[in-house]
């Protein structure tokens, strides 16, 4: 008994010295490495004001296996590209380079805030990019909150990344990329003004926001214009098979079928309808936007459909031509509209960077802010109240499984 | 009229599919009384092997058949011989557990081999579509096929059950695993031959899943390998014509929920079938009390 009580004594005592020792560690490592960096911590602070700062930590969240890793890929490879353009000429805040920290979240929501927490609380990132979907997005977003370290979205289109559930503007979150309605508002105008659509089916997912909420504004906005919605259906992502429902579609008389979901769905979506005699076009949104999808659904099918996106290669304008090449020259590929987003988003980092004069996270969430007329591939770039830009909208129509620019319009 | 027949049609598609996993459910419950949740996965497995031999080694669909059939066998019997036959002795719980563990394993390993990205699978076959009742009603080439592929299977594996001296063997351990081994039969080859039997069936069904939706992923084999055990009991598990019956019963009610109700409540329905067959007539529709349960 006696001895009993001893060692459980000396095993508390253990316990509480292996605690002890297991926080040091780490944060003295930590310490060691600070050196030359411009690390948080009183000694770091001191001299990254006084001395030159040289490294700046940028974090980098993205997709890059999972469901929608073809968006990460494409993304992270635009913000590469941009950071190297910026450091090879001459980096910014007078010679200091931009040190990109690319992390994984696999398409998984939790992976992202984890992902999240630790660039900025390990890697002590002043800035943080992703993710590619709004829910990844919105998983990383109260960590952002949280350390106070600005976070620009490229591709979450859904107007609730930026804005709490109070209508408050979130802080430090920003995004390059359109916000869902106005993609609603442009695709539904499109199908009645210039394809003529007057009775429309819509099938969305059930698990995703985004294309909830871009079913819901279209089917608002195609009404409000005169159509009619003759068919709405939901999927949830584990479905495969929607030949049932476009069946239904099909004998409800649509005469556009709206699809706003990712390319993975889409494929098989059109495939499967074209297989049932469906000639109605399909019109989708940003989430089209894959190689993928003229593999799953082939070429064929592909013909005489439609969707909204950020911006399209053939845009004759210098600045995308000049942004084409180069990346056609580094990855052998023509960038889809998320290299482009990504693209912008890291010369609006670095930009922002510059007018703040510091890499600092409180500077540089000012100086985003407050951005005007930022030339940027996917157009020019205003931020709104609600950190979101305001910018025209391309139609891309997929042409013998080729993209090509039908229209651009505003949303208003 | 036009509108049901292609709703019916859509059904006996995706109700095949069932129908050839749910066999495998069935023969492996019949003969040791295990639920194996990691049926789907080796449907899975058996897929990417039929994925790679056309993409990789240049195959046609019916050697890739074959290879692929071969491989999930050998891994069903592997997976029975490691997991199930140290088990086969303890509770029918623990038989239940150790095969939902090889399931998440199969998964999350294939997850990491594989990759978690969706590939899209070779267009093997030509995609005609044949239209009746001016065009209202579509059959594609792949819905032919699939059907044709289900039929000769099943045909094949009621030959072997029925007319082969290993069907016998099954039959006979399923009924009493005891009388049978004082038979002279050898229990542990015949359960080694039905996990290599259904398995292969699971890799064809996993390739004309792969073939009917133009991709692939690791965790494929997930919800058609739950909807199979539905199906499965359904038509009463353990008994093959009720494996059968349940999985065409399946697609087609699913297809039909999906076309005249909502696409939303299919899946309600289809697990809500699973617990009213459970309460109602636990053995299923074409279950029996006693008899041979093959």
């Amino acid at each position: 008994m006696k001895f009993g009580k001893k060692l459980s004594l000396l095993l508390v005592i253990l316990l509480i010295a292996g605690l002890v020792v297991g926080c040091t560690t780490p944060s003295g490592e930590s310490g060691e490495k600070k050196e030359g960096t411009s690390e948080s911590g009183e000694p770091a602070k001191e001299t990254g004001e006084a001395a030159k700062v040289e490294e700046i930590k940028i974090g980098v969240n993205y997709e890059l296996s999972g469901d929608v890793a073809t968006f990460g890929k494409q993304t992270v490879n635009g913000i590469l590209l941009a950071f190297e353009e910026i450091n090879a000429a001459g980096g910014v805040l007078d010679g200091a380079t931009i040190k990109p920290i690319v992390l994984d979240n696999k398409s998984d929501a939790a992976e992202s805030t984890s992902v999240a927490t630790k660039l900025i609380t390990q890697e002590k990132v002043v800035v943080h990019l992703g993710a590619a979907t709004t829910g990844d997005t919105l998983a990383a977003v109260p960590v952002a909150t949280q350390y106070k370290v600005p976070l620009v979205t490229t591709s979450a289109t859904n107007p609730k990344v930026t804005v709490d559930d109070n209508g408050n503007t979130r802080e430090y979150i920003f995004r390059t990329c359109f916000i869902d309605p106005p993609q609603g508002i442009v695709g539904a105008k499109f199908a009645y003004d210039d394809l003529g659509a007057r009775k429309a089916a819509i099938l969305y997912d059930t698990t995703n926001d985004y294309s909830k909420g871009l079913a819901q504004v279209f089917a608002e906005e195609f009404e409000k214009l005169g159509g009619e919605v003759v068919a709405e259906e939901g999927f949830v992502k584990e479905d495969q098979d929607f030949r049932a429902v476009l069946t239904n579609f099909k004998n409800a008389g649509a005469d556009i079928i709206y699809v706003p979901a990712y390319y993975e769905k889409v494929g098989k979506i059109i495939s499967q309808g074209r297989e049932l005699g469906i000639d109605a076009p399909f019109l989708g949104a940003d989430g089209w936007d894959s190689p993928v999808l003229v593999e799953i659904a082939g070429a064929d099918a592909l013909n005489n459909t439609f969707f909204t996106n950020h911006y399209s290669p053939q845009d004759p304008s210098e600045k995308v031509q000049k942004f084409v090449k180069a990346y056609e020259e580094k990855y052998g590929e023509t960038p889809s509209s998320f290299a482009a987003l990504g693209y912008d988003a890291a010369y609006l980092i670095a930009d922002a960077i510059e007018r703040a004069g510091a890499a600092d996270p409180e500077k540089i969430k000012d100086a985003l802010a407050a951005t005007k007329d930022f030339d940027a591939v996917t157009g020019k770039l205003t931020f709104d109240e609600q950190h979101n830009p305001v910018k025209e909208i391309a139609i891309i129509e997929m042409v013998d499984g080729k993209q090509q620019l039908r229209t651009k319009k505003m949303p208003e | 009229m036009a509108e049901f027949l292609q709703q019916v049609l859509n059904g006996v598609s995706l109700g095949s599919i069932y129908a050839l996993i749910a066999l495998g459910y069935t023969m492996v419950y019949g003969i040791i009384q295990l639920i194996n949740f990691a049926h789907g996965e080796i449907l899975m497995v058996g897929t990417y092997i039929g994925f790679f031999s056309i993409t990789v080694l240049g195959l046609d669909l019916f050697s890739s058949l074959i290879l692929s059939m071969a491989g999930a066998a050998v891994l069903g019997m592997l997976i029975e011989r490691i997991a199930y036959k140290p088990l086969r002795n303890s509770t029918r719980l623990a038989a239940l557990i150790t095969a939902i563990g090889m399931s998440l394993f199969l998964q999350n390993t294939g997850l990491l081999v594989l990759g978690a990205e969706y590939r899209s699978f070779p267009q093997v076959i030509p995609n005609i579509q044949y239209r009746f009742f001016n065009g209202q009603v579509v059959i594609t080439s792949r819905q032919i096929l699939i059907f044709a592929v289900t039929v000769v299977m099943m045909v094949m594996l009621q030959y072997i059950v029925k007319r082969t001296k290993m069907g016998k063997a099954m039959r006979a351990v399923s009924l009493d695993k005891d009388a049978a081994r004082l038979m002279g039969i050898n229990v542990d080859t015949t359960i080694s031959f039905t996990f290599a039997l259904g398995s292969a069936l699971a890799a064809v069904a996993g390739i004309l899943l792969g073939i009917y939706y133009n991709t692939i992923h690791p965790l494929m084999g997930l919800v058609p390998g739950l909807k199979a055990f539905v199906a499965a009991v359904l038509g009463g598990i353990g008994v093959i014509p009720g494996a059968m019956a349940g999985g065409f019963l399946l697609g087609i009610i699913e297809a039909l929920v999906s076309g005249y109700w909502s696409s939303m409540f299919r899946d309600a329905v289809a697990y809500g079938i699973l617990i009213l067959i459970l309460l109602v007539k636990p053995s299923g529709l074409l279950g029996k009390d006693a008899g041979e349960k093959v």
